[in-house]
């Protein structure tokens, strides 16, 4: 399988090992990625929150420049995913953006879940699989962005998304049902008010822990550096010892499809991953 | 107030009769000064002076569960939007003075290289907001861990980018 590729900033720095693991699935399960030239930021919340036509203006060049190639458009980051998709929705159906990009919607924008949940992938990594993830006890965290508002992400079920209970499922890991796997992690305020995100974080990993997960997985680069990063700050502020990794879906496809790489990955975490992973044997 | 608002996110703001389904779902309602639904009513009554000055429009994260759920279509994340616009555009002072700075800074990045440069991003949303001294050492260990570059990468069709930022309004 060909797709176009767009990996997005935080990808080529905060989670540079979001971008290393996907690599090498990709290629371990027969996709290849084709990275598209010369990309830019999708503008991101700032864009939209300051001005909305530089919003449209900075994610429609990326679909223009995916579209020349012919192939379907893959993003892994939730926030450029979103981005993407308003820009698509806008291009071809707003007529207040009307003539103000040449995309003509003959591609696809694809989230990496989706593409990575597909029944044929899905098999592949299934006949591929060296080390189950036996005994892992995981909730998916799929936080907002590849999901609302469904009209724009045209994601199938925005409330309760299937497709990293799917990938995990394959993997044979032990899929923890819980009720927040979209709410907020306050990414957008992460540097801004840790005042709030502190509490949302905590929510979250309370809430997580009290289902019965030993971890989380998700595929949002804001929200795994989120939660990862301000772990530490919220077992000291709320005086209670909190140890729940934040992995990428990607890394756990990796670790299950026996690549040689993963330690690389975990080393890169705030919350190292590598104290759960070796008291389950993998 | 009202006709600007819906001009620039559409005429269903009209239509909210007040189900408070906005307030009670949004996870960061308890940090504003008021909740979403009491702010598509002030539009309603024209209070533009405590809109755009509230603390509201710099609390909500755009994770865009108001929007998903309004029974009446209303965008109410969009209309968080146009109000930090207008907040902007009419001169007032943005109550939630870092996030306005941080988005800022994030826009200069992409408006230099195309891309953002989050060391150089952070750097001048540190010297704006004199928040110095914050995550200093969270941003060293991610550095140490090669998630944060030192130098930005600049892409080739800066022109384009240019052309894109000579158009915006603020």
């Amino acid at each position: 399988m060909k797709v176009g590729y767009y990996p997005g900033c935080s990808l080529e720095s905060t989670a540079a090992e979001y971008n290393e693991s996907l690599k090498e699935i990709c290629s371990m399960l027969d996709i290849q990625l084709n990275e598209i030239r010369d990309w830019n930021c999708c503008g991101a919340t700032s864009a939209h929150c300051l001005d909305e036509k530089a919003s449209f203006l900075l994610a429609a060049r990326n679909l223009e420049i995916a579209e020349k190639t012919g192939m379907d458009l893959v993003v892994p980051c939730s926030g450029c995913f979103s981005r993407l998709k308003f820009a698509e929705k806008n291009a071809l159906s707003n007529e207040k953006y009307k003539g103000m990009s040449t995309f003509r919607g003959s591609i696809n924008i694809i989230d990496m879940t989706a593409l990575l949940s597909g029944s044929t992938v899905l098999e592949a990594m299934e006949k591929k699989l060296v080390k189950p993830l036996k005994g892992m006890k995981i909730a998916a965290y799929y936080g907002c962005m590849s999901l609302r508002p469904p009209k724009i992400t045209d994601a199938p079920d925005h409330d309760n998304p299937q497709s990293m209970e799917k990938i995990l499922a394959a993997l044979g890991a032990e899929i923890i049902p819980w009720t927040f796997k979209t709410f907020c992690c306050g990414g957008s305020l992460a540097i801004t008010r840790t005042d709030i995100v502190r509490d949302q974080v905590n929510r979250i990993l309370d809430m997580a822990a009290e289902s019965g997960a030993e971890c989380l997985v998700t595929s949002c680069p804001m929200c795994q550096s989120n939660l990862d990063t301000r772990e530490d700050e919220v077992s000291r502020q709320f005086s209670r010892e909190i140890y729940i990794p934040i992995f990428y879906f990607s890394e756990l496809i990796g670790l299950a499809l026996g690549s040689g790489n993963a330690g690389s990955w975990f080393m890169k975490h705030q919350v190292d991953p590598r104290k759960l992973l070796s008291e389950k044997g993998l | 107030m009202i006709e600007r608002i819906a001009e620039l996110t559409g005429n269903e703001i009209y239509r909210c009769y007040q189900c408070q389904k906005c307030s009670s779902g949004c996870p960061f309602a308890q940090y504003m000064d008021f909740p979403p639904a009491v702010i598509i009513r002030m539009i309603h009554f024209g209070m533009k002076e405590k809109l755009l000055s509230s603390e509201t429009i710099w609390v909500c994260a755009s994770c865009e569960t108001c929007t998903t759920r309004c029974p009446n279509e209303i965008d109410i994340a969009h209309i968080m939007d146009a109000l930090r616009q207008e907040c902007v555009r009419e001169g007032f002072k943005p109550a939630g003075k870092n996030v306005y700075l941080f988005h800022s800074a994030f826009m200069s990045s992409i408006k230099s290289y195309g891309r953002v440069h989050e060391l150089g991003m952070l750097g001048k949303y540190k010297l704006k907001s004199g928040n110095f001294f914050d995550d200093l050492k969270l941003g060293y260990d991610m550095y140490k861990k090669g998630k944060i570059k030192l130098f930005p990468h600049k892409i080739k069709g800066m022109r384009d980018i240019k052309k894109i930022f000579k158009k915006i309004i603020n």
